[in-house]
């Protein structure tokens, strides 16, 4: 039943665009019946998985006929149930949040293009999480990457925007090739394009592995691994903030599902392949701290948090697979409850923390955190928003962040103890915390340069608070982030119903991760923290209403300014001078020659790890190499029309008997 | 449930005691007789009675960094034990509780520093969570070799691991691991080599001049807020230093008493005999520590 819910959902929010064709250019009333649409598809599509959960009945399939192929599925279960909910979540806030950011009237050009893409891209993600058939994962891999091509690219007037949609859209489909690849390979293997668990001898080794690789490569672009992360940076910050939160917080977990899915399917997986996701994981979220460090552009560093915060995501899921292959349900449930708990939590605190970037950016017109200071005066309220996502990235208590990696760090303390050796677990957690040390510097620094101080803009006259529309969105999202940190037994059933799918084991109960994790007094201990500190800052309040205000104190300096604080980069300059050795940092410093130095600029930027310094010039030397193919690619329509002519004339050429010419015309 | 009221009587009163402690002995080295056992006290008294100026700059982060220190620490507090008696807070996985509320409690504190716009408050954040992210690191090793020494995932039985299995095959890698987190209590709770406590508007310092336009009470706050995490993490200390318990309790409750006493002599005879480090150099210090432990690690794998 819940499937038809989803099916639903997918056809109203597929088309929740359209109406907007058949109205004039900007009109508000295009833009509110696809806010419309597309909530109600959400709310149906939200309804849909939250009644497989409670449901308790065995998934149904749905089959459609599809072309030589006989006939493809689709069916629900709580592993896609629990993707689903954040996919038409954002959808939904998105779309509410779209209607004051990117409100038609103001974006005549490209909002009736936004809201059918964003409405695909939707659709898109629920048709491949609920697809049990790999044509209909397929079709909806594919929706989802030219949709949000065409997001990322919505401004297409500038050049950035261009670039970072080009760049995305190549590496998507190198992804979708290694999927294509995948799942050819799993047809000759299996004999069914059907995504079902098979019998483990009728899989030699050496196939294993290479579908482990192709899976990596295809999910984990998507995902935005360490090294396969190149296209990230530039598309989440060039699209408009909803379309980032969406990228962010949701599209790449897409590639995390379709990894966690895949993996599903050998449920006796080698060692090797838990330690190399944990590996990737660690390598992935220091490597994305660090350069979300040296970023000065606010929703650039965002992104690289994104690159971050999936590392964690695979560490999740790497301890689970070591639980798999060691046949220690604990490690496993501990494992992917924190892979999947931080997978919900990254698209809650990111997509909020994108959200209010975006309100930032609405209000002040620039994405340079060094050009923003002072805004929590202005913006009270996006302040608090950013403060909760920050504190809940970070993995700090009383937030949500702190539940996914208390689960991941007992699933390691547990690899450690259980296992012998164990030595890939400890580095791991020593990993860990290191980057919750480095996410708070990068998040205190944002929050300080951003929100705090003085404005280092001129021009803070027409700042001002972001209207309900955009703070609704905010709000849902702060909410759920601070009810998970508070309450996170009120989530362990629906964890543990999708752990029991990915996992195979059949008791519920016995993966419910409130048994091995102590969930009730870390509330406890939590709640207890908020009150504590809320009494004691009212009482504080209360003594001092009348506390004298004066300047801040700058050791008797005569004429301090705002451009005296410390600003961003700075902050950062201790921490990235650390990792210089994989940063980089470009510094153009002045060259003071006169005793009287004359006015100098100083400027610092960081080259894209893989990007700049790999992909880029690799395909200068292919470029300059292959300069005589050109002779054969002139732009003349005519010529490729030629061309295909001349492939069809060899293809028909094969038909022709040669043999039987041969010897008629030569031996007799 | 007596031991946990002493528990928390202990934890509340007993830490400005410990600054008394570190300043006789640093006036005892240099020939001076210095201030009262309990002058911290008094100290602390006298700001908790005092008005408090705001900066115009500053929003409602200022007032609230703190508190949310203040109390995160005292929760961190109650979740490590004393002498071998169980700590009031204890369940599976505490010690990620523990390390992430020292974590809340830097967030805090940097962000409220930041909030006053100053560059020189910028500067002791920045050198705060800099430092953080080794001595953080180092603190997860010193829990990994108790893991592995107890077997357990909660502070008690691993503090009390190294003194109920005692054998020679630990004895190295606890020496190891109590050099590293004696580094780590020193530069946590801002003392020399790390920090100075002393040179109030030095470009050199970290802790104090993250709190430099604080005030009255809370600036009283801070100053206890310290103190009660030198005597937290001198605690833990304590646990890997002196591994073993005497018959009756109040006995252990005295040893626990003049332990984390021993612990601040020897941090203020360390404050007296050595200078501070230059800035660029502490992280190499925390490396080192970072390195002590890992090694301590490496012996228990084998």
């Amino acid at each position: 039943m819940p499937i038809y819910f989803v099916h639903i959902a997918f056809i109203i929010t597929a088309l929740s665009g359209v109406p907007g064709l058949f109205l004039r250019r900007g009109s508000l009333i295009a833009q509110r019946i696809s806010v419309a649409m597309m909530s109600a598809g959400a709310l149906t599509g939200i309804y849909g998985a939250l009644t497989t959960f409670f449901s308790q009945t065995s998934s149904d399939m749905v089959s459609f006929p599809w072309l030589n192929m006989g006939s493809c599925y689709t069916g629900i279960d709580t592993l896609s149930a629990f993707f689903l909910i954040p996919v038409f979540l954002m959808g939904m806030l998105g779309s509410i949040y779209g209607l004051e950011y990117w409100a038609h009237d103001r974006h005549p050009s490209n909002s009736r293009k936004l809201a059918i893409f964003w409405g695909l891209l939707v659709a898109g993600m629920a048709l491949l999480v609920v697809s049990k058939h790999a044509m209909a994962f397929l079709l909806g891999w594919e929706i989802m990457a030219l949709a949000a091509f065409f997001l990322v690219s919505i401004e297409d007037c500038n050049r950035e925007s261009r670039d970072a949609g080009w760049i995305y859209l190549i590496s998507a489909h190198i992804g979708t090739l290694a999927l294509f690849a995948m799942f050819t390979l799993w047809k000759l293997v299996t004999g069914s394009y059907m995504l079902q668990t098979v019998a483990e001898s009728s899989v030699s080794f050496a196939v294993m592995n290479t579908f482990f690789f192709l899976a990596l490569t295809g999910f984990g672009l998507k995902a935005g691994i360490m090294p396969l992360h190149f296209w990230l940076p530039a598309a989440h910050a060039t699209s408009p903030s909803h379309v980032s939160a969406m990228l962010s917080g949701v599209v790449l977990k897409m590639g995390i599902y379709g990894l966690v899915r895949w993996l599903s399917l050998f449920p006796n997986p080698p060692y090797a392949w838990g330690g190399i996701l944990l590996v990737l994981g660690f390598v992935s979220g220091i490597l994305g701290v660090v350069f979300a460090l040296a970023q000065h552009d606010l929703k650039r560093l965002l992104a690289y948090h994104s690159v971050e915060n999936i590392g964690i995501i695979l560490m999740g899921l790497g301890i689970a697979m070591l639980g798999q292959a060691g046949n220690q349900p604990v490690i496993t449930v501990l494992g992917l409850s924190g892979c999947l708990l931080h997978v919900w939590n990254h698209s809650f605190f990111k997509s909020l923390l994108f959200l209010c970037a975006g309100s930032v950016i609405h209000s002040t017109h620039t994405r340079q955190i060094d050009q923003m200071g002072g805004l929590s005066k202005v913006m009270p309220w996006t302040a608090l928003f950013f403060l909760i996502g920050a504190v809940a990235i970070c993995g700090l208590p009383p937030l949500n962040g702190f539940i996914s990696e208390l689960f991941i760090y007992l699933g390691l303390f547990n690899t450690i103890a259980t296992y012998p050796g164990g030595l890939v677990a400890a580095i791991s957690v020593i990993a860990l915390a290191m980057i919750g040390a480095l996410a708070t510097a990068c998040f205190v620094k944002v929050y300080g340069a951003v929100f705090l101080g003085l404005s280092r803009n001129n021009e803070t006259g027409h700042f001002r608070e972001s209207s309900i529309v955009m703070l609704l969105p905010m709000i849902i999202l702060g909410a759920l982030c601070i009810i998970i940190g508070l309450v996170p037994v009120l989530f362990t059933n629906i964890l543990a119903q999708a752990v029991s799918v990915w996992s195979g084991i059949e008791s519920v109960s016995l993966c419910n991760p409130a048994a091995v994790a102590p969930l009730s007094t870390v509330s406890l201990v939590a709640v207890v923290l908020v009150f504590v500190t809320g009494v004691i800052f009212l009482i504080v309040r209360n003594l001092n209403k009348r506390t004298p205000q004066a300047g801040t104190w700058d050791c008797g300096y005569a004429m301090p300014s705002p451009k005296m604080q410390y600003t961003a980069s700075s902050f950062a300059h201790s921490v990235v001078s650390m990792f210089r050795w994989v940063v980089m940092p470009r510094e153009h410093k002045p060259h003071i020659t006169n005793v009287f130095a004359e006015s100098a600029t100083f400027s610092s930027h960081v080259n894209e790890l893989v990007l700049d310094r790999l992909l880029l010039p690799l395909s200068n030397v292919v470029k300059r190499s292959s300069g005589w193919f050109h002779w054969f690619q002139q732009g003349l329509i005519q010529q490729y029309i030629l061309y295909i002519l001349i492939a069809l004339f060899l293809m028909f050429c094969t038909q022709i008997p040669f043999k039987e010419l041969f010897e008629k015309w030569f031996i007799h | 449930m007596i031991t946990s009221i002493i528990h928390v009587l202990l934890l509340l009163l007993m830490p400005p005691l410990l600054m008394g402690i570190i300043n006789k002995t640093k006036a005892w080295f240099g020939g001076r007789v210095g201030a009262s056992f309990l002058q911290p006290y008094y100290d602390i008294i006298k700001l908790m009675r005092k008005g408090m100026v705001y900066s115009t700059t500053t929003t409602w982060i200022f007032r609230i960094g703190p508190i949310v220190t203040l109390v995160a620490l005292l929760i961190a507090g109650l979740l490590v034990p004393m002498g071998p008696f169980s700590a009031p807070v204890t369940f599976t996985g505490d010690l990620i509780l523990f390390a992430y509320l020292f974590g809340l409690s830097r967030f805090f504190t940097t962000a409220a520093a930041l909030d006053t716009g100053s560059a020189f408050e910028g500067m002791g954040s920045a050198r705060e969570v800099t430092f953080a992210c080794f001595s953080e690191p180092a603190l997860f090793f010193v829990f990994l070799v108790l893991i592995k020494i107890s077997g357990a995932f909660s502070l008690t039985p691993m503090l009390h691991g190294p003194m109920e299995g005692f054998s020679v095959a630990i004895a190295a890698p606890v020496v190891l691991i109590a050099i590293g987190l004696f580094i780590i209590m020193l530069a946590e709770s801002c003392r020399i080599p790390v920090d100075d406590p002393n040179t109030h508007l030095e470009l050199t310092m970290i802790h104090e001049v993250m709190v430099l336009d604080h005030s009255g009470p809370l600036f009283g706050v801070i100053s206890y807020t310290a103190a009660v995490k030198l005597f937290i993490l001198s605690t833990v200390l304590l646990h890997i230093l002196m591994p073993f318990q005497l018959q009756s309790d109040w006995i252990n409750w005295l040893l626990q008493i003049f332990g984390v006493m021993g612990i601040a002599v020897l941090v203020g005879v360390v404050e007296s005999v050595m200078a501070r480090l230059q800035m660029q150099h502490v992280p190499y210090l925390l490396v080192s520590a970072l390195l002590f432990c890992a090694f301590g690690f490496i012996l228990l794998v084998r």
